[in-house]
């Protein structure tokens, strides 16, 4: 009976998992403002991973300089259809190929971040006393830094690579996440059911991760979702000052950075990646504001 | 009351300390790297020894970052390399320009998305409501330098109405303030906006504007009178705690508009290793984002007599 019943209830718990992702995806077909979020999102995804299909010239390749968009390039006869840049590449296969970029980087930064807030968040919420105090300060002291201060002084001085930039953003997020984590906990740990797992004799890993974690996701997920946004906008901005992932690889706000002198002149060069950019973080926070619409609403 | 001042400014002076010594270990844990940030990267290792000697780098850890602090605490922030002036030199009029920049952006944001808020959390849900969370959801997506890259192109390029550079060569002018003060509004509005609305729908769901409502109070009255009070005590916060989010913008911003900043300086001072000078800013810039997170913190005590004692 006893052998029965743990095998059987992890079984169970995946499938009311499953039932409530297929739930809230027809959920989301409710809040208009979601679904295009989750539209502009997914189609930058698809982009993004079929980008060597999708872009009509290699993105580093030198074609032609300071084509204006619709010219044709008379060896392919292929158009730059947003233009080239003025060492001659082609925007649009830079912007799709950048997309790709940013949407790889930015869920890697954003999901490490998660991880280590989660485990500083679980840790201070349900340990409490001395882990909390010492996390607690940590945070503040970190949150207290104006966000890009940090990012510039840290990256100007570790040098710009995308491991350092994914480690400024672990080291900028975390306590924020963190704060999150803890409170969703403090309020989780009086629980009857941790409780329950507590007189069974659990281990405190096993509460903290498998009773209490899972019963926070909901406000967690609407948060990643607007974190991602501000990952995205945080590897764009650090592009354009100059301290982003190293070229020659397209790079959204490097591509702004590069052009600006240009921009009098040919204003293509930096307006197409700013609407990228914008386009896909205006994406991620519609999803999220959708998100919450139902979380609200449940 | 006093005791919560006390611990706040201690709580200030720690976080400050701790900073401090962040930054110091940072930038100046090994002396020879700054031995040739000072010098330059064709400096040969005699030099820099000579250097060092002459500069007190050769003592311990502990030791410099006290003399270091020390150095700090009465305003000697040393020499920009870069510049070949004291730091103070350059730093003050920076911060000045900064300033001129936040107030305008405060004075522009702060009653637009106060009144925006409002607007939306009188009549949560409604299409007016709806209307504005998505605009300012919009306006928030745009990261600062794209919002300058298309304020530039509509009122510099398209429409010419505007100056694209605001560098102030021949002294100030006001017309160059507009785009980077709307480029940070743009930006900025949005959050204080979201945090106005859900306030005021929260006050408006509470007992006494029910009350007042149902004994006949004109609306008007009704949100003046009774709902704005309450509703514009956690806004305050908000308003307090953009500051240290400005102190990030203007670092874009500036740099964009090549507007003679606190932000453009760190930035330059970050890309040139100019050593004493991010170490300056980073400080200065902490402080203020310490201080106003403070000085929220005594605000709303004051404002909000609930909290006051327990």
């Amino acid at each position: 009976m006893v052998a029965s019943a743990e095998t059987e209830e992890p079984v169970a718990q995946r499938q009311s998992g499953l039932t409530r992702v297929v739930k809230a995806i027809g959920l989301l077909r409710e809040s208009p403002v979601g679904m295009i979020g989750a539209g502009i999102v997914l189609a930058w995804v698809i982009a993004a991973i079929l980008a060597p299909v999708l872009a009509p010239f290699d993105p580093n390749a030198t074609i032609m300089p300071f084509q204006r968009p619709g010219a044709v390039d008379p060896a392919s006869g292929a158009t730059f259809w947003l233009g080239t840049d003025k060492i001659g590449r082609d925007i649009l296969s830079r912007i799709i190929y950048g997309g790709r970029r940013v949407l790889i980087y930015g869920p890697i930064a954003t999901v490490a971040a998660y991880a280590v807030g989660i485990i500083m968040g679980l840790a201070a919420g349900y340990f409490r006393g001395w882990w909390d105090a010492v996390l607690s300060r940590v945070s503040d002291i970190v949150l207290s830094f104006p966000i890009f201060v940090l990012y510039v002084i840290v990256i100007s001085t570790f040098g710009a690579s995308g491991l350092n930039i994914v480690l400024a953003i672990i080291f900028a997020s975390a306590p924020g996440i963190m704060r999150i984590v803890r409170g969703l906990t403090l309020d989780l740990r009086n629980r009857d059911y941790v409780a329950a797992s507590q007189t069974r004799g659990e281990s405190a890993l096993y509460i903290m991760f498998v009773e209490i974690l899972p019963n926070a996701r909901g406000p967690l997920i609407v948060d990643a979702c607007l974190r991602l946004g501000y990952v995205t906008i945080t590897i764009g901005t650090l592009g354009f000052l100059g301290l982003g992932l190293p070229p020659p690889d397209p790079d959204w706000g490097g591509m702004v950075n590069e052009s600006r002198a240009l921009a009098p002149a040919f204003p293509h060069m930096i307006v197409y990646p700013c609407l990228a950019i914008s386009s896909l973080v205006l994406g991620l926070n519609l999803l999220a504001d959708g998100l919450r619409e139902i979380a609200i609403r449940d | 009351m006093l005791i919560f001042l006390a611990k706040r400014l201690g709580y200030l002076l720690f976080t400050m300390v701790v900073v401090s010594m962040l930054v110091f270990l940072v930038l100046e844990l090994d002396p020879s790297n700054v031995a040739q940030k000072v010098l330059g990267p064709y400096s040969n290792d005699e030099q820099r020894q000579l250097w060092m000697e002459a500069n007190g780098y050769l003592e311990p850890l502990p030791i410099r970052y006290a003399s270091w602090l020390g150095n700090f605490m009465i305003g000697d922030f040393g020499m920009s390399t870069r510049f070949k002036v004291p730091v103070v030199d350059i730093l003050l009029p920076r911060l000045g320009n900064t300033g001129l920049l936040a107030l305008g952006v405060l004075l522009v944001m702060v009653p637009l998305s106060l009144l925006l808020g409002v607007l939306a959390g009188m009549k949560e849900g409604s299409v007016q409501d709806r209307t504005i969370s998505v605009f300012s959801i919009a306006t928030t997506s745009i990261p600062e330098f794209a919002s300058g890259v298309f304020l530039v192109a509509i009122f510099v390029l398209w429409l010419k109405l505007l100056p694209g550079v605001s560098n102030m060569i021949g002294g100030f002018d006001i017309a160059q303030m507009v785009l980077p003060v709307a480029a940070l509004v743009l930006y900025g509005f949005g959050y204080i906006t979201r945090m106005t609305r859900a306030s005021m729908a929260e006050v408006m769901q509470t007992h006494y504007i029910r009350t007042a409502i149902l004994k006949g109070v004109p609306h008007r009255q009704v949100i003046l009178k009774h709902a704005l009070r309450n509703a514009l005590i956690a806004p305050f916060t908000v308003i307090m705690l953009q500051i240290n989010w400005l102190l990030s913008g203007v670092i874009v911003i500036e740099y964009l508009f090549a507007y003679k900043g606190f932000g453009s300086l760190l930035l330059e001072a970050a890309l040139n290793k100019d050593i004493f000078v991010i170490e300056a800013c980073t400080m200065v810039a902490v402080l203020v984002a310490v201080g106003t997170q403070t000085l929220a913190d005594i605000g709303y005590m004051y404002l909000n007599p609930r909290i006051r004692f327990s």
